[in-house]
């Protein structure tokens, strides 16, 4: 059962890790800004969702298990903010110039 | 387990270095925040996995602080762009 | 090669990476973005090398700064062509790069040539640890061994923003710095403004309060404290206060007059300046904390807010 975890968690956190090279592919590769932005937003959230995921059943007790989760859901609300400012300011700037 | 942990926050660390390239190339200002955007995200992946690999749980502290100031660069950036004035007059002195 | 040092050749090559991409980078902007990149590296190498309250310190300052010098360099982008038509010689920018290197050349020379095992006073300090009732020795330190080097630099924080503060206009002096807050236009500004400040304010106070024991301190927490109410204030939730309102003040000095305080009384319960009595090293230096917190974060919170502007209301 535990080995069973371990190997559930190895995959997950292998799963994320791929999901964050996903991003960055996105990053570099898609054509405009807004794009790019939905790359970066979506890739890393399911990215780093899915290294806590793998991660909690290597915590040590419940506090740090929480944390681990504490840290995905402000990353999560961080990086969704951030991807609607950051659409919103490249709007802003090609409207301008 | 520690050194899976440790290899995959290497591999993850590496993926959202290359991600700078946007920084120097991007032609629109978002782009750049774009990349240390991603690096924010990236570096909370790799302090958490290094928290649990070395087994120390004040690092996963430095994780939660790095979340919690992970959107001001582009809360500033949006901001700072937001309130400038379209007519582009000079601050007063 | 093992993974721990995999990751941290990834830290190197990061930190040599974004310092080369906020040097050679075209625009203001652009460097900014890569100094930004550039903490967040240092702040994972603090993190390998042991260092977590320096990271956490990093972590925190990171915010402030970004909002500092992003504001700056979207508000100077106009006048950027000018000042890159100053741009020095290159024989210049030759000689500065060479000094440049010949420094770090030094430095790496003397880090190479220590002694194995290095000198350090550490073993000093964990003979010593016990004493200060404390369990973490970062900050016993900061707090009870060279605890003048800290009170000092709180005297120097606001020192500092006297300094920003007499960038104001005559007419704006005791005013409130910046335009009068507009609510945003952005619903995700808004909404990070709402839901960010109070965990923010909370992990701040942790931060503070977890500094005895484990990696933490009253500096990244009053940072955090004073990050949460910039983002507030970029919202237009909130209007930064009067310069010249007495109860600024007195949040101010509060911190650094408790230092006095207690320093001065060490003279008479102890056997110096900044002594504790045996026994009392806690309870004092949370003392200490308390007040010293809350005018760190209103200093560092008025410094990214800037000179006064506005005239006062009077």
């Amino acid at each position: 059962m535990s080995a069973l975890l371990d190997g559930l968690g190895a995959a997950a956190i292998a799963a994320g890790a791929l999901f964050f090279l996903a991003g960055t592919v996105g990053l570099l590769r898609f054509p405009d800004p807004l794009s790019r932005v939905h790359a970066l937003a979506k890739a890393d959230a399911v990215g780093l969702g899915l290294i806590v995921l793998g991660l909690l059943p290597h915590a040590a007790d419940v506090a740090t298990g929480a944390k681990l989760v504490a840290v995905w859901a402000l990353v999560q609300l961080a990086g969704t903010a951030a991807s609607q400012l950051l659409a919103s300011a490249a709007r802003r700037g090609a409207a301008s110039g | 387990m520690a050194e899976g942990l440790l290899a995959a926050a290497a591999f993850v660390l590496a993926t959202v270095a290359v991600g700078l390239v946007r920084l120097l190339r991007g032609p629109t200002d978002a782009d750049r925040v774009m990349a240390a955007q991603l690096l924010g995200t990236g570096g909370t992946a790799v302090l958490l996995l290094v928290a649990v690999a070395s087994a120390a749980p004040a690092v996963l502290d430095v994780a939660l602080v790095l979340a919690l100031v992970a959107a001001f660069a582009s809360a500033a950036f949006a901001s700072a762009v937001g309130s400038e004035d379209p007519a582009g007059a000079p601050d007063a002195e | 090669m093992s993974a721990g040092l995999a990751l941290d050749a990834g830290i190197v090559a990061l930190l040599l990476c974004a310092a080369g991409a906020a040097v050679a980078a075209r625009s203001a902007f652009a460097g900014v973005v890569g100094f930004l990149a550039y903490g967040l590296a240092l702040a994972l190498a603090w993190v390998r090398l042991a260092a977590v309250d320096v990271a956490l310190t990093e972590a925190a300052v990171s915010a402030l700064t970004g909002v500092l010098l992003l504001g700056a360099a979207v508000r100077l982008r106009a006048s950027e062509a000018a000042v890159a038509a100053e741009r020095p010689s290159r024989g210049l920018r030759l000689a500065a790069a060479l000094l440049c290197s010949a420094v770090a050349a030094g430095l790496a020379a003397v880090v190479l040539a220590f002694a194995d095992p290095a000198p350090s006073l550490a073993p000093d300090a964990a003979r010593r640890l016990p004493a200060t009732g404390l369990d973490n020795p970062v900050t016993a330190a900061l707090l009870s061994w060279r605890a003048v080097d800290t009170l000092l630099e709180k005297v120097v924080l606001l020192a500092g923003l006297l300094a920003v503060w007499s960038l104001a206009h005559d007419r704006a002096w005791g005013g409130r710095p910046g335009p009068p807050p507009r609510a945003t236009r952005d619903g995700a500004l808004a909404l990070l403004a709402r839901l960010l400040p109070p965990i923010g304010i909370v992990t701040g106070v942790y931060l503070v309060w977890t500094a005895a024991d484990h990696p933490g301190g009253a500096f990244p927490g009053s940072t955090l404290l004073a990050a949460m109410w910039v983002l507030a204030r970029m919202a237009g939730a909130v209007d930064a206060p009067a310069v010249g309102d007495p109860r600024l003040r007195a949040a101010l000095v509060a911190g650094p007059l408790a230092f006095f305080a207690v320093g001065f009384a060490g003279y008479a319960w102890a056997d110096g300046f900044l002594a504790y009595p045996a026994g009392w090293a806690k309870p004092l230096i949370v003392a200490i904390e308390i007040p010293m917190t809350i005018s760190v974060a209103a200093a560092l919170a008025l410094l990214v807010a800037g000179p006064p502007v506005r005239a006062p209301s009077r």
